[in-house]
């Protein structure tokens, strides 16, 4: 459904995006993850055809956007990622500017209730959009994107600046819309992906690091195990014998959280559950292990295990052709 | 490009500027007519519509100065330019509109010249009309150059001030190149100038080479707008 293809964007000496390429099938929800700045927006612009890219392809169901843009467009619902509203205009009168703008042929009112139902706008549809929240000119903005019913919809960064049950909320939306549409959505929060989408395509530095279903990021990412524990003892004793079991990589005090107890921060080998050793290890010294939490890893760390497995890949590739030139 | 042009006019009177505009319009021109005919004991709207097209100078900004400049800067443009439309159908979209409340405003304003044939005055209806027509033509002319200053920045006021500029240096390039003895530099500077082309108008004469003129200011100037909206797609 959208093919893009060695997407390169250059200001002056400066790469937005490098070589960008990936497909996203029809049906598909595709997460774009990346750090801010890190050519997320870029690519989604040039998708949409807001931006020109300095070279590359970009095809929406087989329409060149450079060369239809006007087909192409017709194709893609877009919500930027500052939503493109008139902040003096009502809901009503903006949603009618929209519909007429794309040359919408549903029927107005028909197709207009339908979006603000479900969007969950219609209890504002008549306020001026200068007055709305956040939350709402946000879902005002998803709406103006689903005016004319287009099969693809991009969204850039849409729970930004949202509190977590609207966060929640649009995320439950996205998901549905995605029973009927190709989605692109473009997030630097990794649990959001993990939550919504079918497929993950990471990008860093405008370079992309992964493009994988979404349960392989997840076991890339959780590949190194890091938790929390908070035991009631000693604490460098306790220290001393985490560190000596078998698995552990990695183990520090990271402080009191409770008065009697301590939390130690341990990372320990992806192939061994230290959890039950640690526990019965610490019961026999009678020392209480009273918390266990995993500790998520951050996007950067999800990058470093990314860019680190890729240059791995990519190193085994090599070796293996000296080896055959051999 | 019917949808932009419905917003763009619809937003003028959202807000406080198309009253003002209109406002401001009718109260000066009236002001000005009232002093260049009636107190000068003429029905000639020569000087009348001289002084207008300083007025022009000073209010046609107000009417131009957001329209892509608050499109960048609140960027609203991205609607705009990820909407299946073309570019050129914006731009020609949002200049009918300035231009609707333009000639709109000028047409009502030219109720004043009842006046003359109320104190049984014998204006020439002629001359009248085809210095209308060009005043018009002029307008359309400068409301274009001001939506392309428009399109070069994001900040009002500064798309006010050097729309203003721009204007009103069409109009002393006129008086400047009196004071000119390098010929060829005072014939460049009466071609550019607006009023040069305007006389033929006050006269009566329908000045087919002054429609063109004008007709091509206002093209090439939405032109540039195009490219200068195009351009930032790539830089």
């Amino acid at each position: 459904m959208i093919e893009i293809r060695g997407i390169t964007k250059r200001y002056g000496d400066k790469y937005a995006a490098k070589n960008v390429t990936f497909t996203v099938n029809a049906g598909e929800i595709m997460g774009f993850l990346g750090p801010n700045g890190a050519g997320k927006s870029t690519t989604m612009n040039i998708l949409t055809g807001y931006l020109s890219a300095t070279s590359g392809t970009a095809r929406i169901d087989g329409i060149d956007i450079l060369q239809d843009p006007i087909a192409a467009k017709a194709k893609i619902g877009f919500l930027p990622e500052q939503p493109p509203l008139y902040p003096d205009l009502t809901v009503k009168e903006y949603l009618n500017f929209v519909y007429d703008l794309k040359k919408c042929k549903l029927d107005r009112k028909k197709h207009l209730e339908e979006i603000c139902r479900v969007v969950e706008i219609s209890d504002v549809y008549n306020r001026v959009i200068r007055n709305l929240s956040k939350g709402y000119r946000q879902r005002v903005g998803i709406a103006q994107a689903l005016v004319g019913n287009p099969p693809v919809l991009i969204f850039d960064e849409p729970t930004v600046g949202l509190d977590p049950k609207q966060i929640i909320d649009i995320r439950n939306l996205i998901k549905d819309l995605g029973k009927e549409h190709t989605v692109i959505l473009s997030t630097h929060i990794l649990p959001e992906v993990q939550a919504i989408c079918d497929r993950i395509v990471v990008i860093n530095k405008g370079e992309i690091v992964a493009d994988e279903k979404t349960e392989n990021i997840a076991r890339a990412v959780e590949g190194k195990r890091r938790m929390t524990y908070n035991v009631c003892g000693p604490k460098d004793e306790v220290l001393k014998l985490i560190r000596s079991i078998p698995g552990v990589t990695y183990a520090e005090i990271i402080g009191n959280r409770e008065l009697d107890s301590t939390a130690f921060l341990v990372e320990s080998d992806d192939k061994i559950d230290i959890r039950k050793p640690l526990f019965f290890a610490l019961a026999d010294k009678r020392w209480p292990l009273i918390g266990m939490d995993v500790m998520g890893m951050d996007l950067e760390d999800v990058f470093l295990a990314l860019v680190d497995q890729k240059n791995r890949k990519e190193e085994a590739r090599k070796g293996g052709r000296k080896g055959e030139k051999k | 490009m019917l949808a932009v042009y419905k917003k763009e006019l619809r937003s003028y009177f959202v807000g406080p500027i198309g009253y003002i505009y209109v406002a401001l319009y009718l109260l000066v021109s009236s002001l000005i007519f009232t002093y260049t005919t009636l107190y000068a004991g003429t029905c000639s709207v020569t000087t009348y519509y001289t002084f207008i097209l300083y007025l022009f100078a000073i209010l046609i900004p107000l009417l131009t100065m957001r329209m892509l400049s608050e499109e960048k800067k609140s960027r609203t443009e991205q609607i705009l330019l990820t909407a299946p439309v073309s570019l050129t159908s914006v731009v020609t979209a949002k200049f009918l509109a300035a231009f609707t409340l333009f000639a709109g405003t000028l047409l009502v304003s030219c109720l004043h010249f009842i006046t003359f044939f109320a104190l049984d005055g014998t204006p020439n209806v002629a001359i009248m009309v085809s210095t209308t027509f060009g005043i018009i033509l002029i307008g359309a002319a400068f409301v274009a150059i001001g939506i392309f200053v428009s399109a070069c920045t994001e900040n009002q006021l500064v798309a006010a001030l050097v729309t203003i500029v721009a204007i009103a240096s069409t109009l002393v390039l006129n008086v400047l190149s009196g004071y000119v003895t390098f010929t060829p530099l005072r014939v460049v500077m009466r071609w550019l100038s607006v009023f040069d082309r305007f006389y033929a108008f006050t006269y009566g004469y329908f000045d087919f080479v002054a429609l063109l003129y004008y007709v091509s200011i206002t093209v090439i100037f939405l032109f540039l707008t195009v490219r200068v909206l195009e351009k930032r797609r790539w830089e």
